[in-house]
């Protein structure tokens, strides 16, 4: 009875020593847009389709085989056909043929392995996915840059905007908050093949893409999962039926 | 038992203390019969401790403690964990069994701990069993320190670089030191190499070495209990104490409930959250090891940073000797007093049970201070921050400190004769 | 024991279920640490079929290409070569290839898809060396006046024909291996897959 009061006082105390902490950390974060991902195999082919077309030129994915893909529904043929440009071979790792210190010269850092991207983007502000989702949706022109595209949540990106035929061309209304710190707001200035809504989707696809290829057994991870908990509960309910028959034998 | 198996079994007793091992550890082994939930922690840290040690000799079999850019421009060390999350068969899950059971360890040991504070374990006979724990704890930060450089991510890379540092602040000698720890001028493949060989033969040897020596200890003196009384002074006609109970088999079967229900927890971390929220498997540490480039924000792994905020607390110079030694000595101290609680309490009972306000009240704002200071510690520093750990660090010395002093102070209840049980 | 004696049936039942249970448990963990034994993706990826083309290749000549990390064998034989496997088949062990050293449709006398061309694994069944070949006839070949020409491993002397057949009273217990292979062209052979699974 004592040990209870003493862990309510304990857990009080924590929480209201902690809820100024906690107040505290949570400044200067970005907005992020929640990303819809999906683990529909429609949805990962698409993102698979727009990943090799646009990301792995420059990008590698250098821990995943082409032939993983057949765990999105594709088959070898499937893969071969459609998303193999150069000579490889079906079990060859997605990397790429640019060198890596060219990718200095041109872009001021070599471009990222994208295989666990998803997974390293993340943070108190959200989602590797949701970072992702918002930064592929928010270049927007900028003439001072090399490339002539900027960033909002990634200021001076090295990364031109590769979809900018799909999404057109977003210019920036940089305004100030009351707090000092500064706003901006995107507007279409040239539309591209693309809807918004369409871009929106296909983004949407290519980041669930990128989080299924951070961790691919994820999906199998939880089904295993699952079963598990449902034996070890069943374990713990003989096990301390066990227990209890033993000890009733104690006074 | 037929005779053939009795024969086989006393040629072995005859050549090895066999059948007395096993009565003197489990089936004679006599602990008090009311042992409540904190003493689970202890079989459940030996239980952690076999899960590390076997996903430890698989994981070995795949991992390359390289820190060379292989053909796509990846550390091959890097490089080598995602193979075997990806590539090696069942790969995925030893490794997340390995990560998660660091925290897991972790979680354990403090809780254990916790017991021992709570139930005055350290006392008198006990005084090198607590000893012997200490040391534990500290080699199990050594190898969790080590094993934390090996995927040879950000975090790692600058986790190390900064502890590996904190060697340099030792007058004279730091300096060189801290070059012979990491073997070069800057974290490096030497570096990783030697910790490799560090967390995989060396360090796990003195842990098993001492695991044996605490679990020796304690069956010579036996197990304290919640209520802190030695059962062991009130024995039956045969010499057995009457409050004590075969550790085989009630206490292997109360274990057995221990390990399901802690399985569970465990299993679901594993399988449905193994980043921990980015708390144990960080979210930089997915970014491979660049030299170039410091994380805007860097913490050590959460079990560490009630102490890596004692170490930011110091501020101050003194002595003429920077605050960063200071800072040093402060993180150094903090973990090293642990093992002197034998000598600082004068408390007339053992268990928190029978002692007055004074210690209860002392003991919460200790756990509350090595909450929050944990907390601070994964947070950047402010200068309010910075106070707030301050404070809770003073607070946290006191506990021990001013021990002797508020521990005779108190006014106790009288122990009782025998356990309550039920 | 008291508590041996005592044993009532509620007991006896829970433990024979807990340990049962118990004894599922530790065989499912086991399972992920021996499936991490087995050859990785990498290891499969490099172990993928090998295309090869042996347009090239000259009557009596041999090449040798690498699958799974193992040599394979592809030798070109002429019809005096094809002639001497007559010879040797009271000499080896097993003439027939009744032992499945080779997928069914090279269990015939010159153990191949098409008689010309021998596919073989170079890996001596004894303990794993490769033989060396030796094609040359007769004593120029430092193998007796009446060598017809084969293989000798030069780790402990089995000698093989020239359809990789292993000779009577030799270390090596079984013929060379023959992978399962195809002739995707009339010159191109794929060795490792033969289109059966």
């Amino acid at each position: 009875m004592k040990m209870r009061v003493i862990n309510l006082i304990k857990r009080a105390a924590a929480v209201l020593l902690f809820a100024p902490a906690v107040a505290l950390a949570a400044g200067a974060s970005v907005h992020l847009d929640k990303a819809p991902v999906s683990t529909d195999p429609a949805a990962l082919q698409h993102g698979a389709k727009l990943f090799v077309n646009y990301c792995l030129n420059c990008h590698g994915a250098s821990y995943v085989r082409y032939n993983q893909l057949q765990n999105i529904g594709l088959s070898e043929q499937m893969i071969r056909d459609n998303l193999m440009f150069t000579g490889e071979k079906v079990g060859d790792l997605m990397k790429i043929s640019m060198a890596r210190d060219d990718g200095k010269v041109w872009f001021g850092a070599a471009p990222p392995d994208l295989s666990v991207i998803a997974r390293s983007r993340a943070s108190g502000d959200g989602s590797g996915a949701d970072w992702l989702y918002t930064y592929l949706r928010q270049f927007y022109r900028d003439p001072a840059r090399p490339t002539g595209w900027n960033n909002v949540i990634f200021e001076n990106v090295g990364m031109p905007h590769v979809l900018w035929e799909l999404q057109g061309e977003q210019v920036a209304k940089v305004t100030e908050n009351a707090d000092g710190s500064k706003h901006v707001e995107l507007s279409l200035a040239k539309p591209g093949k693309m809807s918004a809504e369409e871009y929106d989707k296909s983004i949407a696809d290519l980041v669930s893409f990128l989080v299924w290829m951070g961790e691919p057994v994820a999906e199998k991870r939880k089904t295993i999962g699952t079963f598990v908990l449902i034996f070890l509960a069943g374990l713990f309910v003989l096990s301390y039926a066990l227990k209890k028959n033993y000890w009733k034998d104690i006074h | 038992m037929t005779t053939k198996s009795q024969a086989v079994l006393n040629w072995i007793d005859e050549r090895f203390p066999l059948t007395s091992s096993i009565k003197g550890h489990l089936t004679e082994y006599y602990a008090p019969k009311n042992f409540n939930f904190w003493y689970f922690f202890g079989s459940l840290a030996l239980l952690v401790l076999v899960i590390q040690i076997l996903t430890g000799i698989f994981l070995v079999m795949h991992y390359k403690p390289d820190a060379s850019l292989n053909a796509a421009g990846v550390p091959v060390a890097f490089a080598s964990v995602e193979y075997i999350m990806r590539e090696v068969p069942g790969g995925w899950l030893i490794r997340y069994l390995h990560s998660t059971g660091a925290s897991a360890f972790f979680i354990v040991v403090y809780l254990h701990m916790f017991r021992g504070l709570l139930y005055g374990s350290y006392r008198k006979p006990r005084e090198l069993i607590w000893i012997f724990g200490t040391l534990i704890f500290l080699v199990l930060m050594a190898e969790a320190f080590m094993g934390y450089l090996l995927p040879w991510g950000q975090m790692s890379f600058w986790g190390a670089q900064v502890i590996v540092n904190l060697f340099s602040a030792i007058p004279v000698i730091g300096p060189d030191l801290s070059l012979v720890i990491r073997g070069d001028f800057v974290v490096s493949d030497a570096t990783l190499n030697r910790f490799f060989s560090f967390h995989v033969i060396a360090v796990p040897l003195v842990l098993i070495g001492l695991v044996a020596a605490h679990i020796i200890a304690l069956h010579e003196v036996g197990s304290n209990n919640p209520d802190g009384v030695e059962i062991k002074k009130k024995k039956d006609a045969n010499g057995i104490p009457l409050d004590g109970i075969p550790f085989h088999p009630y206490y292997t079967v109360k274990d057995i409930v221990g390990v399901v229900a802690f399985l569970f927890f465990f299993s679901a971390v594993v399988f449905f959250a193994p980043e921990g929220g980015g708390y144990f498997l960080e979210f930089n540490n997915f970014i491979p090891a660049d030299p170039l480039k410091t994380p805007p924000h860097i913490a050590p792994v959460w079990y560490f940073t009630p102490f890596y905020s004692i170490l930011r607390a110091v501020t101050y110079p003194l002595f003429g000797l920077d605050a960063k030694f200071w800072g040093v000595v402060a993180m150094g101290a903090s973990v090293v007093i642990i093992a002197f609680l034998p000598w600082l309490d004068r408390s007339p009972v053992k268990s928190v049970r029978y002692k007055g306000p004074i210690f209860k009240i002392a003991l919460v704002i200790f756990v509350i201070c090595f909450f929050i200071l944990g907390y601070l510690g994964v947070l950047p520093p402010t200068p309010g921050r910075t106070l707030v750990s301050q404070i809770c660090s003073v607070l946290y010395f006191a506990f021990f400190l001013l021990m002797p002093w508020y521990s005779k102070l108190d006014k106790c209840k009288a122990e009782p004769e025998r356990v309550n049980f039920k | 024991m008291s508590v041996d004696q005592k044993m009532d049936s509620s007991r006896r039942t829970l433990l024979l279920a807990t340990s049962a249970a118990g004894g599922v448990a530790a065989v499912a963990t086991a399972v992920p640490f021996v499936a991490s034994l087995t050859p990785s993706e990498r290891a499969k990826a490099a172990g993928a079929p090998v295309e090869v083309d042996v347009g090239k290749l000259a009557p009596g000549e041999m090449m040798t290409v690498e699958w799974r990390g193992k040599p394979v064998w592809i030798l070109r034989r002429t019809p005096e070569m094809l002639a001497s496997l007559d010879k040797t088949d009271a000499n080896v062990t097993d003439p027939a290839s009744d032992e499945p050293q080779q997928p069914d449709y090279a269990k015939n006398k010159h153990r191949s898809i098409k008689p010309e061309y021998l596919v073989t694994v170079g890996i001596c069944t004894h303990l794993g060396c490769s033989p060396s070949e030796k094609f040359k006839v007769g004593a120029e070949s430092g193998m007796g006046a009446d060598w017809p020409g084969g293989f000798l491993c030069p780790c402990h002397g089995s000698i093989f024909d020239l359809a990789g057949r292993v000779y009577k009273s030799m270390p090596a217990p079984t013929n060379l291996e023959i992978p399962p292979h195809q002739y995707l062209a009339d010159t191109t052979i794929l060795v490792g897959d033969d289109g059966k699974a």
